[in-house]
């Protein structure tokens, strides 16, 4: 482990300028990617600053402007609350395939998504509910979609002394739902060979598509989205047809690597899959 | 690197201590407070043989900094009996023989302990994906999940 002091500061005020001093300054929340990172000399530090003393950044509420959380809220939280009040299944979802439970109790959803791993579970259902970031820093703040925030495997956007303050997603409406599903060899515990989250928005009297989100995982430098698949299926009536030509369409988004965990063919014909199926969730969740 | 002075209780007991920045949970309770029961197994979170409760949640005690534990309540598998006597969850590890080396069974006992005090009645389902972040090299599980499931009705009958 690298030398660092560490400070746990009780306001976002004193959090920033800390973070603003010279240095190399790590903000920590949940920590289970951090100090892994810190310990096997991937990420180096000189000052540790938690953030799980600062009340906003502990937030989680939803309220007219739709569902907030804070940068710090651990997946658990996040899990439990979207559970509970509806409207957010993918998140509810992906926050509950994060590593084990032990990590998801401290893990944050803000410290996935500032992690920026190419494979992060809870990313894809972020980006199709059009999550907004809001970062600060000692010099002001952001708002950043967040499909903006990512600049590469482990690399965001945020400047020096920047942090993600808290994730805003706007309330879908009553006839949208979301579904997200990654493919491991396994059951539980390991990370995503593709992931693929979807989210459609139907109109009831005509069966026609009025909004759609396909966002994939594991298959690009960073998260991305399918946007041919969603300009093909809004406007669209849906039906298993029209499914198999939109996951015939993500596959065009996916610029995947083969690595130990799959090849690039596997990873394409996974996105295939993994649309069709969420596409088919999301559907069984509107009847 | 820097010492930090907190305050944290563990097992019940509250200590006043001085810990280095750098360590973690897990060298704090073995190496300072000589609570050896926590094993330290891959020290990066994918074993689960660290596992201690923070306030009431399971966590990898290695991927905790120590100073990240002060005014928190960490419960360690040394605070499962109670004085003398094992807790439900350890009488139905030692009658199920759900260990043979023992190595990952404090992870799992605290796990366990921390599954059944969310959710009383899991199903089978539920025990192998809540105690997936706990590997054992020896048991192949089943034993392990029987004892869970006999955990589960000891504290129902309490």
């Amino acid at each position: 482990m690298p030398n660092f002091d560490y400070e746990a500061p009780t306001s976002l005020m004193s959090a920033l300028e800390l973070l603003a001093q010279p240095g190399e300054n790590r903000p920590l929340a949940g920590g289970t990617d951090v100090i892994d990172q810190l310990k096997s000399n991937r990420r180096n530090a000189d000052l540790v600053v938690d953030l799980k003393r600062i009340p906003e950044l502990l937030n989680i509420e939803s309220n007219g402007s739709g569902l907030h959380v804070g940068s710090a809220v651990s997946c658990t939280e996040v899990h439990n609350f979207t559970t509970e009040k509806g409207g957010f299944a993918a998140l509810a979802e992906s926050t509950e395939l994060v590593g084990s439970v032990h990590i998801q109790n401290r893990g944050s959803v803000g410290g996935n998504v500032c992690n920026a791993a190419p494979s992060a579970d809870t990313i894809p259902s972020l980006l199709i509910h059009e999550a907004v970031a809001h970062t600060a820093s000692a010099s002001g703040e952001r708002e950043i979609p967040l499909i903006d925030f990512f600049a590469g495997p482990g690399q965001t956007v945020l400047e020096k002394g920047e942090i993600l303050k808290e994730l805003v997603l706007p309330t879908p409406s009553a006839n949208t739902a979301s579904a997200y599903l990654r493919f491991i060899p396994r059951n539980e515990m390991d990370i995503a060979v593709a992931g693929v989250g979807s989210l459609i928005e139907v109109d009831p009297s005509t069966n026609l598509v009025t909004k759609a989100r396909i966002a994939l995982a594991s298959v690009a430098p960073t998260p991305v989205r399918a946007y041919a698949a969603e300009e093909f299926l809004e406007g669209t009536k849906i039906d298993a047809d029209a499914i198999d030509k939109t996951a015939d369409l993500a596959v065009g988004s996916a610029v995947p690597i083969t690595d130990v965990r799959g090849s690039a063919e596997y990873r394409k014909e996974l996105i295939r899959v993994l649309t069709r199926r969420t596409l088919t969730i999301c559907l069984e969740r509107l009847a | 690197m820097s010492k930090k002075q907190i305050k944290t209780t563990v097992n019940g007991v509250e200590h006043e201590i001085l810990v280095d920045s750098t360590w973690t949970l897990l060298e704090t309770l073995r190496d300072q407070l000589k609570l050896t029961g926590t094993k330290e197994g891959c020290s990066n979170g994918n074993c689960g043989a660290c596992t201690v409760m923070v306030d009431g949640q399971s966590s990898c005690s290695c991927l905790v900094l120590a100073p990240e534990a002060n005014g928190r309540e960490i419960t360690t598998v040394e605070g499962l009996a109670d004085h003398g006597h094992l807790s439900p969850v350890q009488d139905a590890f030692v009658e199920n023989s759900g260990l043979q080396c023992g190595f990952c069974t404090p992870g799992f006992m605290i796990a366990t302990t921390a599954l059944l005090n969310d959710n009383p009645h899991p199903t089978e389902n539920e025990i192998r994906l809540k105690l997936a972040g706990n590997l054992c090299r020896c048991t192949g599980y089943d034993k392990i999940v029987r004892s869970v499931q006999d955990a589960a009705e000891r504290l129902n009958k309490a």
